[in-house]
């Protein structure tokens, strides 16, 4: 076990995941949308195809504000650069990011969000079937990541 | 029917969005590093970013509609049509073995990718054509419902 929970203390999670909150909530307050981020990744594809799935009026009526909200997500990223923040770079094998973003696309589609369409605005709508899906990503992230960190994959 | 978007809620989702990214950022999610030690309990912080945002929400979700009723601009407040059956299960267990896999969610994805984080390219294009697969599996299993 690790001598600490914690091991790189809180201040920067508990700042970021405000600022997180704050992010969605003006979407919430501002316009009335739920601000999942999933949904964007196949409300997308309805600007290429015209197969009657990517065309449904869920996706024709919200890709335009989706997009925007994408576009939102990476300018923030490219803000904290500005800001004069730095990242300690990333080193998960390419095979890992393109296996798991399948899994994850597909994944966080057939269920319906992702961690923040369910982790954060289900949860926070105090929807039940919002929790029971977070309890299930949370059970097999932690079965899959502990087990590969365990084989020394 | 399709929604106008007003200029004013095209400049607040923008800032939504920016303002959530920023924050993925500054907790550290944008790297799958940190997500991945939280699932292998080497680092409990992620509960501290979740328990922040899920909070904030909590107020905005709980209060908002029924204190003002309508947005600040005037639009009525969306449901998040969800339902849960074995289907959208077996899609929160995928998404999981994902998200072990490699420590990457959508939104972090997207925000680490404006941090300069090229790498996470990759697990976009993943994260598009699992959205695809699911598209043509979902269209073909009911090719009515739209």
């Amino acid at each position: 076990m690790p001598v600490t929970l914690f091991p790189h203390g809180i201040a920067h999670y508990a700042l970021g995941g405000t600022l997180m909150g704050l992010g969605v909530a003006l979407l919430y307050v501002t316009t009335g949308r739920p601000g999942g981020v999933s949904t964007f990744f196949s409300s997308s594809w309805s600007w290429l195809l015209r197969g009657p799935f990517f065309r449904q009026d869920s996706f024709l009526e919200s890709r335009h504000w989706r997009l925007v909200y994408a576009l939102g997500l990476v300018l923030g990223g490219g803000l904290f650069l500005l800001a004069g923040q730095t990242v300690e770079a990333s080193h998960i094998p390419a095979w890992k990011l393109a296996l798991g973003g399948v899994l994850i696309g597909f994944g966080a589609r057939l269920g319906g969000g992702c961690t923040s369409g369910h982790g954060i605005c289900g949860m926070a709508s105090l929807s039940a079937a919002s929790f029971v899906m977070v309890i299930t990503f949370l059970g097999t992230g932690i079965v899959t990541a502990s087990l590969l960190k365990w084989l020394g994959v | 029917m399709a929604q106008t978007e007003s200029p004013l809620g095209a400049v607040a989702t923008l800032a939504s969005g920016l303002l959530f990214g920023f924050g993925l950022a500054w907790s550290t999610m944008i790297r799958p590093e940190s997500v991945l030690d939280f699932l292998t309990f080497d680092d409990l912080g992620l509960l501290f970013v979740l328990g922040s945002a899920v909070g904030i929400n909590l107020l905005a979700y709980q209060l908002v509609p029924r204190l003002f009723g309508r947005t600040l601009l005037g639009t009525a407040f969306q449901p998040r049509p969800f339902e849960l059956d074995r289907p959208a299960l077996l899609g929160g267990l995928l998404f999981g073995v994902g998200w072990g896999l490699c420590g990457v969610c959508p939104g972090p994805a997207l925000a680490g990718l404006g941090a300069g984080n090229a790498d996470l390219l990759i697990a976009l294009a993943g994260i598009f054509a699992g959205a695809l697969l699911h598209g043509l599996w979902a269209g073909r299993q009911a090719p009515a419902t739209a």
